[in-house]
Order: C-alpha cells, then sequence, then structure tokens
C-alpha cells in the first residue's frame, strides 16, 4: 500500500488535476486530427 | 540532403508520419513508468509525501519553458525565410506549451501550500510563468482572430519574440533576482548532489516522457493544421473558378 500520510488529498489532487489536463489535451489533439484528415479525404474524394 | 527540405509539407507529412508511432510509443512508456516509479518513491523525511508532485511539476515546467522556446525558433523561420510549416509548427506547440504552463502553476500551488503556507507568492518566477500563462493564451488568441494565415503568422511570430523574455524570466528569475519564495533549479551539472538518486532517476524518466508527449502532440498537430491549410487552399482555388 502506497503511504501518502496526511499529504493524501495535496498528492491525489495534482496528480489527478495533471493527468486530467494532459488527458484532454491529447483528446483534442486526436478529434481535430482525426476530423481534419477526414474532411481533407472526403473533399479529395469528392474532386 | 538540407533540413530546409522539411519545410515542404509532402516531405513533412512523410516523415513525420513515419516517425510517429515510434515517438507515440516512448512518449506513453516514459509517461507511465516515469509517472508511476515517482508515484511510489518513499516520502521525503522534509516534504512528506509532497515530494511525489515533483515528478509532475518539474517536467511540465520544463515543457512549459522550452515549449515557448521552440515557438520562437520557428516563428524566426517563418518570418525570415517564409516556410508555412514551421509557422504552423508553432500555432500546434502553443496548446500543449499553454497545458504544460498550467499543469507547473497548479502543481507549484497545489505543493506550496502545504510546504509555504500560500496557495500563491508574486515572487520572481510564479509571476514570469504566470504571464508566460496569459501570453500563452494572448498567442492562441491572436491566431484565431486574424483571418488571413499569413498575417496571423506575422503577429503572432512578433508575440511570441516579445514572449521570450518572459519564457527566460521564468527560468531565471531565480538566479537574476535572490529574493522571493521558489528555490534554485532541483537538478544541476554543477557539482554537488540537489537530490537524491532515489528521486532523481524517475525524475529523469518523467522528463523523457514529457519531451516525447510534447514532440508527439507536436508532430499530430502540425499534421493537422497542414492537413486545414491544404483544405482550405483546395476550396479557395475552387472558389475562383
Amino acid at each position: 500500500m502506497i503511504e501518502l500520510g496526511k499529504y493524501a488529498g495535496t498528492v491525489l489532487a495534482a496528480y489527478g488535476i495533471s493527468l486530467g489536463l494532459l488527458l484532454a489535451v491529447v483528446v483534442q489533439t486526436l478529434v481535430a486530427n482525426r476530423r481534419a484528415r477526414r474532411e481533407l479525404e472526403e473533399h479529395e474524394r469528392n474532386g | 540532403m538540407s533540413i530546409w527540405e522539411y519545410a515542404n509539407p509532402v516531405k513533412f507529412m512523410r516523415s513525420s508520419g513515419a516517425i510517429l508511432p515510434w515517438v507515440v510509443a516512448g512518449a506513453a512508456i516514459c509517461t507511465v513508468f516515469g509517472l508511476v516509479w515517482g508515484f511510489l518513491t518513499p516520502v521525503d523525511y522534509r516534504q512528506g509525501a509532497t515530494v511525489k508532485i515533483v515528478f509532475l511539476h518539474v517536467p511540465a515546467a520544463l515543457m512549459a519553458i522550452n515549449a515557448w522556446l521552440m515557438m520562437l525558433v520557428a516563428s524566426l523561420i517563418w518570418l525570415v525565410r517564409r516556410h508555412h510549416v514551421s509557422a504552423l509548427a508553432a500555432k500546434a506547440a502553443a496548446p500543449v506549451g499553454a497545458v504544460m504552463t498550467l499543469i507547473a502553476l497548479v502543481t507549484g500551488a497545489i505543493w506550496g501550500q502545504p510546504m509555504w503556507g500560500t496557495w500563491w507568492e508574486w515572487d520572481p518566477r510564479l509571476t514570469s510563468f504566470l504571464i508566460l500563462f496569459l501570453f500563452y493564451l494572448g498567442y492562441i488568441a491572436l491566431w484565431e482572430a486574424v483571418e488571413d494565415p499569413d498575417s496571423a503568422a506575422d503577429l503572432t511570430g512578433v508575440l511570441c519574440l516579445v514572449g521570450s523574455v518572459f519564457a527566460l524570466l521564468s527560468r531565471y528569475a531565480v538566479n537574476f533576482w535572490n529574493q522571493g519564495l521558489h528555490q534554485g533549479a532541483s537538478l544541476s551539472v554543477a557539482p554537488g548532489e540537489r537530490m537524491s538518486a532515489v528521486y532523481r532517476y524517475p525524475l529523469y524518466l518523467s522528463m523523457l516522457g514529457f519531451f516525447l508527449l510534447f514532440l508527439a502532440l507536436l508532430l499530430i498537430r502540425t499534421r493537422t493544421e497542414i492537413r486545414r491549410r491544404r483544405l482550405a487552399a483546395l476550396l479557395a482555388r475552387e472558389n475562383r473558378a
């Protein structure tokens, strides 16, 4: 068991917020990339 | 073979597409293992468990500054040589750099409350970091506000030059002004051990992970911008015809 002592809330909040922000930027990046690729491919396919 | 070949969007798309899976894999492995290893380190005799926050705070702060310096180099290449890929790379890096800056600010505040007794202090390094974050937001907003992409690249390039002062200040503020709460560098090539190896090695791995994560996101976002630019060019050509 990981011992965080009286700072458990502090450490977990730091990790939770940071990982949430990293996950958000990763997801936003992948979604935007997929959309851009799909729109360009559709346009090139339809001429 | 010249580095300027990569200013060609076709060449960039081909090269970045080839290395991207390796960069993504490296980023995932190093970030996950670095953070898990850091989280499992023993508590520090002075800081207690809050020492585990360093594995987020230091890599994020490092990338926040270096992302802006990368944007500076890319902006200078655009301003001097007018290579579109460099302008798009600078644009692509900004949201990732802003997130890294926000993580550094938030984790610093969360660590500072129990250790310094305050969430925030108008300390030279903290203040310059906050200004750097505001520059990131301004940079992103300026790209969105200017319709013509070349004009947007010019204006954001100049903004990037100005903001570089604060990127460098946030790194060296502790050295310039010997005041404030923020301590000096956690790691240094200078003689003398500043951090135990128990913490240093997972920190190195986290730093490598954050760097590779930034690189992976930069490549993907630059590829996205190139595709958007290509689509906009095709639509403009059709409208003229």
